[in-house]
């Protein structure tokens, strides 16, 4: 049976985080899977480390706020020291189900990728995100279709399944802010495998996105810079 | 020696003390002090060499003077705020990796501790 990590960034999700855990965890008993819940705590200013204590879970605190990509990159890191075969993102606000793990595990299992994500926009069901953000999300897609000539339909998503491969590298480089579309060059580019598989999503239970509306162009400019630098940066690896 | 010399002088000086103070108390790393002593050195140079800024812009076919000195000080000024910002890129990332690794060991010695903590109690009941 392979060993999960499902990695759990928090930033001051104490109001979502207890509902996120529990439901891993009852997901884990009734499928019986040998399924870690690893939270991640990024410096949260309010009880989340409290409530991560009364929770079953692997605490990591961040001393300093690294934001979520940091956060997440600290899990990869301790999924890959201690031996779990796969680490699955998932975050703690609630609007990644539990019910998508078996999905990914299956999809990951059936085709054998290296990276799967789960994507929001294949059945178009539950919560889709505003229109401003789905045109963001659609300008990525095209942007990864380009340069990496992978059709992937919803590059944002804080969903996904890492392999060992892929957490070996993302344990060397993870992008610290927005890191969802640009990590996916920097996989790809290393000659990863990456599919995706149809998931429902929730509108967050809690805290606030780690994207303002004000922030969205910045967002943009912002991605755009780093895939393009990361596309660059990876050019003598994926010519090898 | 004309009154604004004098000034010049007396300000370059009194940088150049500032800076030697700094080191010598350990605000100012030695590296990055480098570039502010030859930045007073040369403002030094300029300023008992009265007709050196003219005989530089001459011979770099400047017309006025002044321009020479706008320009070398904003274009050094980007190049030190270019390095500044590498030196930030670097500690930002020294800083993340620090702040993982604590992250990661806390957790290991939070296990040891748990399992050191389990024979004791079993040791209690018998």
């Amino acid at each position: 049976m392979p060993k999960i990590a499902v990695i759990v960034p928090a930033y001051n999700e104490e109001v979502s985080l207890p509902a996120v855990v529990k439901d891993i965890l009852q997901l884990a008993a009734t499928e019986k899977r040998d399924i870690t819940v690893v939270v991640v705590n990024d410096c949260s200013t309010d009880g989340t480390a409290r409530v991560m204590n009364s929770l079953d879970c692997i605490q990591l605190h961040l001393p300093v706020n690294l934001g979520i990509g940091g956060a997440v990159q600290t899990g990869f890191i301790y999924a890959l020291e201690q031996g779990f075969d796969f680490a699955v993102q998932m975050d703690g606000d609630g609007q990644h189900p539990a019910s998508a793990l078996p999905l990914l595990l299956k999809e990951q299992q059936d085709k054998g990728w290296d990276v799967v994500i789960g994507s929001r926009f294949i059945k178009k069901e539950g919560f889709q995100s505003s229109a401003m953000r789905r045109v963001g999300i659609n300008y990525f897609r095209k942007l990864n279709k380009l340069l990496l000539g992978i059709d992937l339909s919803d590059s944002t998503s804080g969903l996904r399944l890492l392999n060992r491969k892929a957490l070996a590298l993302a344990a060397v480089y993870y992008p610290d802010e927005y890191p969802e579309p640009e990590s996916i060059v920097y996989f790809a580019r290393n000659k990863l495998r990456i599919g995706e598989v149809a998931v429902t999503m929730e509108q967050r239970q809690g805290g606030i996105s780690s994207i303002g509306r004000m922030d969205s162009i910045y967002y943009m400019i912002k991605v755009s810079l780093a895939i393009l630098f990361t596309f660059i940066r990876t050019q003598n690896k994926s010519k090898t | 020696m004309g009154r604004i010399q004098i000034i010049a002088i007396c300000a370059s000086l009194l940088f150049l003390l500032i800076i030697a103070r700094l080191i010598v108390k350990g605000r100012l790393r030695e590296e990055y002090a480098i570039v502010w002593v030859v930045c007073t050195l040369v403002l030094l140079l300029f300023s008992f060499w009265r007709n050196g800024l003219e005989v530089v812009s001459r011979l770099m076919g400047i017309i006025a003077a002044p321009n020479l000195v706008f320009t070398g000080a904003i274009f050094a000024i980007l190049i030190y705020l270019l390095h500044l910002s590498m030196v930030v890129s670097g500690l930002q990332d020294q800083n993340k990796t620090l702040a993982q690794e604590i992250a990661l060991t806390r957790e290991k010695m939070k296990t040891m501790e748990h399992q050191k903590e389990i024979p004791r109690r079993e040791n209690d009941k018998a």
